[in-house]
């Protein structure tokens, strides 16, 4: 794969605090224009993956490539083509939905943000909700709106770290179609710290394993299921994360590694 | 999903004036629009003038300092809490992304510290307008009181002591972020630790020695001997000024740079997108 088909590119990515070693030297490489899944337990290091991407945590060691440009050095040249949603970080309640997606238009240097708002909350259902306060809002409907916060500027790059963690399934599935009808169109890079294996199975080109702070496989979705000689990704996902890899899988990462 | 054009974005210089009026926005739509926040911005000083106000009508029949400068206390506890809101409209401004859990948001935008840090002190004259404004306009609707009696030398006293208020809320930021909010008593405390040697109320000489040598090291108590030349002896003391605008200069790189550290050690320990209540 040339640089020019890779979105990000990671290099001997650590992270440590203090003794813990969080992330253990990985690599990865995710392609322009497809969506890539983060996998692993908890603690396993997604959301420290994630969070060095964006320049929001400093790596102990490593290189991170966005869009050609080395983060976080250049962060500010990046971050504007970039963007990202999770259900850790939160939006200013009182303010209504209207001026929270002001206020990130305008972080993000918006030329038009009016159209843009009133674009993107016709994409996610917002029109009703735009004078309503945030804060008033049930979980599903946050979410839209945060999904919609996250595609305010049409990231180049959209990090999502479970992105439909807590939704009832009708939201979760409407989430999923929006994602992937936006993809389809913008060409977006997409990369997606998720629990939800049937998700993963639906949107993702590409899956990384992580396993305490170590990559120990990735591949295709359908390739992984049929390396591991399982039926859905599901079981794939509790062979990685117990263990219960390497010696009955040939090809994966984790037994070239170790052979 | 609509067919919109391609989004265009701003670059350079005005994207980044687009960022600093992005904390504005986010800030200022919490303030105008919830009138208990504007009531309880002016509240704490209009009571404390009122109380002075109230002091100096019961002394200055008896005493004669008050007498040649009635406004001198009123003047005082209105210049003190320009101070006290410059400070605290950098600190309040942060702890409101902390328990917002917005801060995340905030650093993954293009969003820089020093723009970050642009809006807090934007914020802060805006907080500091209306809550030292209000309690203006009580003093002279009820006491026929004018800060603007001072003249051109209250835009010298207005400016050092809100600069001063913005260095001890930057650092006070930075405590907060380096220590999280179980540190937010300090956002309103910090203030209280620097008012004995700010020679507020009572000149600078009448605190012993090795304390006058620390109050002279600090900005606040030369824009208040310079209120006191002003209303007592009509001058403007220009020494006092620049004595306190170089303070200021020092205390504000200090300030900034305390949170700056505290950004990076954020960065370093993964605490910028997990900090909130």
């Amino acid at each position: 794969m040339s640089a020019s088909d890779s979105a990000i590119v990671v290099a001997g990515l650590a992270k440590s605090y203090g003794a813990v070693e969080a992330l253990k030297g990985i690599s990865f490489t995710v392609r322009r224009g497809t969506t890539t899944a983060l996998l692993g337990g908890n603690g396993a290091g997604k959301t420290t993956t994630l969070s060095m991407l964006l320049g929001v945590l400093t790596p102990s060691a490593g290189r991170i490539t966005v869009l050609g440009e080395e983060m976080p050095a250049h962060r500010n040249r990046v971050l504007p083509r970039m963007n990202f949603t999770s259900p850790y970080v939160d939006l200013p309640k009182r303010l209504t939905v209207r001026e929270n997606l002001a206020v990130f238009a305008d972080l993000y240097g918006l030329r038009h943000p009016r159209e843009r708002i009133a674009a993107v909350a016709a994409d996610c259902d917002l029109d009703d909700l735009l004078q309503r306060p945030y804060g008033s809002l049930s979980a599903g409907q946050r979410t839209r709106v945060s999904l919609a916060k996250a595609v305010l500027n049409e990231p180049d790059v959209l990090l999502l770290d479970e992105p439909t963690a807590s939704l009832d399934p009708d939201i979760g599935d409407r989430m999923r179609t929006y994602l992937e009808r936006y993809q389809r169109r913008s060409g977006c890079t997409m990369l997606l710290a998720s629990h939800h294996m049937g998700e993963v199975e639906r949107m993702c080109d590409d899956v990384i394993m992580l396993r305490a702070g170590v990559v120990v496989d990735q591949g295709a979705p359908r390739a992984l299921i049929a390396r591991y000689g399982r039926e859905t990704m599901e079981e794939v996902f509790l062979d990685i994360a117990r263990g219960r890899i390497g010696e009955r899988v040939p090809g994966s990462a984790a037994e070239e590694t170790t052979a | 999903m609509s067919a919109e054009a391609a989004v265009e974005r701003y670059t350079g210089a005005a994207a980044s004036l687009l960022r600093v009026r992005a904390m504005l926005r986010r800030h200022g739509y919490l303030i105008l629009k919830s009138w208990t926040r504007i009531v309880s911005m002016m509240y704490y000083p209009t009571v404390t003038m009122v109380v002075w106000a109230f002091l100096t009508l019961y002394l200055a029949p008896t005493n004669n300092f008050l007498r040649d400068a009635p406004g001198f206390f009123i003047g005082a506890v209105l210049l003190w809490d320009v101070l006290f809101r410059g400070q605290l409209g950098v600190s309040l401004t942060f702890i409101e992304e902390l328990y917002a859990r917005n801060l995340g948001n905030l650093f993954v935008s293009p969003l820089t510290l020093p723009e970050y840090i642009a809006g807090q002190l934007a914020m802060s004259v805006l907080r500091a307008l209306i809550g030292v404004g209000g309690a203006c306009l009580f003093a002279f609707l009820l006491f026929r009181y004018s800060i603007f009696s001072l003249g051109l030398p209250l835009i010298a006293f207005f400016a050092n002591l809100l600069v001063f208020g913005w260095a001890i809320g930057l650092a006070m930021s930075g405590v907060i972020l380096r220590l999280g909010l179980g540190a937010e008593e300090f956002a309103w405390a910090a203030i209280f630790v620097i008012a004995p040697v700010s020679g507020v109320y009572y000149p600078v000489a009448v605190l012993p020695a090795w304390l006058q040598a620390i109050a002279w090291a600090i900005p606040s108590s030369h824009v208040f001997e310079g209120m006191r030349a002003a209303l007592l002896e009509g001058v403007f003391r220009w020494d006092q000024f620049w004595m306190a605008a170089a303070l200021n200069a020092g205390y504000l790189a200090l300030g900034a740079a305390v949170f700056a550290w505290a950004m990076r050690y954020a960065r370093d320990h993964g605490t910028l997108l997990q900090m909130g209540e």
